[in-house]
């Protein structure tokens, strides 16, 4: 059986491939190019994706005491999420409008603090906030950038509207699978690649680098980037692992640092200890300095803090800036986009309820079994209720949760997310998928081309967790006019 | 290069080619006890003093020097910080945060390794399994470093993989010399002086060196050149004068060498300028405690220079820039 188009069924939902039977202009090629393939040739451009994955060494780490650490090969579908050019330039204009107010928001939290002032952010939400630093105060990072590097999730509903379902401010990952997958996807359909428009995306890990460079406090030719990793069992550690490789910086632990008399960071070298500019750093705030925050923290590096604070060493992200990664100031974005740059949001939020506000409590209470109810400073998708799966006991347990807490949660509409055909034995179904693009913010602003496309591959599954079962495709942003 | 990733790499070495020196050792001593008679035989005990385990072993089997509990203790004893799967263990997690420094396979080679070496203990306890054990062990170990020789930049992260292999490679040579000589087996004893070349022999066969010893001093098994030959001879690669003359080679590409070979220089001047042969027992053990004082000093040298850069240094030295 090969694919037929004309039958995929999508079940009502937008997919980002097919309507009605058709291929999107932007998708012809690669679905002509599918259909005209036959089973076995199917199966050996799958095998040649798992190959890929296993020579290239793609993996995730599981780690257990008994055989060492079980590296799950990364599971990617072969059939990638394909974006109009037209269409991704207005999406990239959007996030880099997000992410510049994003900026000037947690830079104003943290000096003036003008949009309480006027009323637009309410005071207690501030002040209930679990990810203000009040040791960031009065601090002003290079470029007034303290999200150097943001990863928004973007969602597709029914209609077709694409909008952004969080901004991950804090140590955001998936950006090396987006690399690795287009690696892999390259070895599977090299002709699409050859004749089409595709645009590449494997400028990011010297974006990347560029970007923190232009962090550097010293004005050297070439200022010490490291990448700061809590270590090998990490879950993300082939990310922090494959970036510093790919970037040729060095990959470093809370050990190999120390900050000097000077207040000035250094890593231990066996030439002796080497100056460092900027720490692109993969680990919480509250573990960077035992001095400062968790005393039990031992990834983080005594005294740090304090070598920030002086203005001697940049941190990417900036401390402090999760503070903007919380789902109630999530609610918030639109108005600071017109409060700081008196723009229209590009990009719509999903609506949002806090529950802090008694009528949209109201609402919310009243409606737990059609909502999808988060708390504000989770991620991964734990502790979520979602209405339309959820029983009696598990509702009245959320509304005492909401009740004892309302500052801490937040509910929306359930968006039914867009589907990309997916490859399920022979045949091909929809599965959800969201998007992942990344922001690199420091002299100047860069979006990666597309991003990582994050698919369930469960059916009816709308979780792309990679823990929960979740896989990743390719994303295509094809200039169908170029 | 960072120094933990230096240290990582050093220990890795040291404790491959400790496990494969345990092999070595439970081996051979098996071997000679077979070609001794009843009421000479050393036993299994020497293979505790030349481990240097002999507190954590009481502790755990009282004075029962027997095969059984010996056997057990050097192979498979998770608590006994210096047994074969211990060692493999370390070298494994070793390897484990330098992946990126040492060929792919590394790590999984040793994985496997490990994992052999543990699941295959009962074998390795048994009197008919245990050769076949050991052998795999040794040759595996060996097959570690042809791999990390034939495929790895020979940068500075290779010294630091030569100075572990070597560093531990001299020390183990000076244990086996030092019990096998001094402490166990007193010439005073006239019922073992005929058996005195066979336990030289197996001295020689636990660093694969007899058949060197045979082309090269062209004499037969006898404690005078048995000596020269493992503490002097240069040609050999298990010899302590060859793994100190590698340790300094080595160093010799690295920055900041002056305080580490200096200390190399001061140990090959102590074991050249000796007569091993002239030292009685008594003088012999004395030596070789020199020698091994002589490697823990230039193991700290090594530690200090490269591994543990402290804040204080900041004062002195200006920082590098790579």
């Amino acid at each position: 059986m090969t694919i037929r188009w004309t039958t995929y069924d999508s079940n009502g939902f937008f997919d980002e491939l097919i309507e009605n039977g058709v291929s999107r202009d932007a998708a012809k090629p690669l679905a002509d190019q599918l259909a005209a393939l036959s089973n076995p040739e199917i199966k050996d451009r799958k095998a040649a994706a798992e190959l890929a994955i296993q020579v290239m060494g793609i993996t995730f780490t599981v780690y257990s005491q008994e055989g060492g650490s079980i590296d799950r090969a990364w599971p990617f579908d072969i059939i990638p999420r394909i974006i109009q050019k037209k269409e991704w330039d207005v999406v990239e204009k959007g996030l880099r409008q997000r992410v510049k107010a994003l900026n000037l928001f947690i830079d104003d939290l943290y000096h003036e603090q003008k949009i309480v002032k006027n009323k637009v952010f309410p005071r207690e939400l501030l002040s209930d906030s679990k990810n203000f630093r009040p040791e960031c105060k009065g601090i002003t990072p290079p470029h007034q950038v303290w999200a150097n590097i943001c990863g928004s999730d973007l969602i597709r509903d029914k209609d077709g509207t694409m909008y952004v379902l969080e901004d991950n401010l804090r140590v955001p990952s998936g950006v090396s699978y987006m690399l690795e997958n287009r690696q892999v996807q390259k070895r599977v359909f090299p002709e699409l690649f050859a004749e089409g428009n595709i645009l590449p995306v494997d400028d990011y890990p010297s974006q990347l680098y560029e970007m923190l460079t232009s962090l550097s406090p010293r004005r050297v030719k070439r200022p010490e980037v490291v990448v700061l990793t809590p270590g090998i069992y990490n879950s993300a550690y082939f990310e922090h692992a494959y970036l510093a490789q790919q970037m040729g910086v060095e990959l470093v632990e809370g050990r190999d640092l120390l900050v000097g008399e000077d207040d000035c960071v250094y890593m231990r070298t066996i030439q002796g200890p080497a100056r460092v500019d900027v720490i692109y750093r993969r680990i919480d705030d509250l573990y960077l300095d035992p001095k400062a925050f968790i005393k039990e923290s031992t990834i983080g590096v005594a005294g740090l803090m304090r070598a920030w604070q002086k203005g001697n060493v940049a941190l990417a992200n900036a401390p402090g800036a999760g503070v903007a990664d919380d789902k109630v100031v999530y609610a918030y974005v639109p108005k600071m986009i017109k409060y700081y740059l008196d723009e229209e949001p590009i990009i719509p939020n999903v609506p949002t309820y806090l529950c802090i506000n008694k009528d949209e409590r109201k609402h919310v209470l009243e409606n737990l079994d059609k909502l999808v109810v988060k708390p504000a400073n989770e991620s991964g998708g734990y502790g979520m209720l979602i209405g339309t799966r959820s029983n009696r006991k598990k509702r009245a347990e959320f509304a005492k949760l909401i009740k004892q807490n309302p500052r801490n949660y937040i509910a929306q509409p359930l968006i039914a997310l867009s589907t990309v055909p997916t490859l399920v034995d022979n045949h091909v179904e929809g599965r959800h998928v969201d998007l992942r693009p990344f922001i690199l913010s420091g002299k100047k602003t860069y979006v990666t081309t597309g991003g990582l496309t994050r698919v369930a591959l469960v059916k009816g599954s709308t979780v792309v967790n990679s823990s929960q079962g979740g896989g990743s495709k390719d994303t295509w942003i094809v200039d169908t006019e170029g | 290069m960072l120094s933990r990733v230096a240290e990582n790499i050093y220990w890795m070495a040291r404790y491959i080619e400790r496990a494969e020196n345990t092999a070595r050792i439970i081996n051979v001593n098996a071997f000679l006890l077979l070609d001794l008679p009843k009421k000479v035989r050393p036993g299994w005990e020497p293979l505790i003093h030349i481990t240097g385990s002999n507190a954590i072993f009481k502790k755990m089997y009282g004075a029962e020097y027997d095969e059984r509990n010996v056997v057990k203790f050097l192979i498979g004893e998770e608590n006994n910080p210096t047994s074969l799967v211990t060692s493999l263990r370390q070298a494994r997690e070793n390897a484990r945060t330098i992946r990126d420094f040492v060929p792919r396979e590394t790590f999984e080679y040793l994985n496997e390794l490990y994992l052999f070496a543990r699941s295959n203990l009962s074998k390795g306890m048994s009197g008919q399994g245990r050769f076949g054990y050991l052998k795999e062990i040794i040759l595996n170990a060996q097959t570690m470093t042809g791999l990390l020789a034939g495929a790895m930049i020979h940068d500075h992260g290779y010294d630091f993989l030569r100075m572990g292999r070597n560093l531990e490679r001299g020390d183990m040579t000076t244990r086996i010399i030092d019990v096998r000589s001094a402490n166990l087996l007193p010439d005073v004893s006239s019922e073992l002086r005929p058996f005195e070349s066979i336990q030289w022999v197996s001295v020689l066969k636990s660093m694969s060196g007899y058949q060197m010893y045979r082309r090269k001093m062209q004499v037969n098994v006898r404690r005078a050149e048995t000596l020269q030959f493992l503490l002097q001879e240069r040609s050999f690669p298990r010899s302590f004068a060859h793994t100190v003359g590698e340790v300094e080679n080595c160093l010799g590409n690295l920055p900041r060498y002056t305080l580490p070979i200096k200390i190399t220089r001061q140990v090959l001047k102590l074991v050249n300028s000796a007569k091993p042969e002239l030292l009685a027992q008594e003088q012999l053990h004395k030596f070789i405690d020199d020698l091994q004082l002589g490697l823990s000093e230039l193991h700290n040298a090594i530690y200090t220079t490269y591994f543990a850069a402290q804040g204080s240094e900041l004062k002195s030295a200006t920082a590098v820039q790579k």
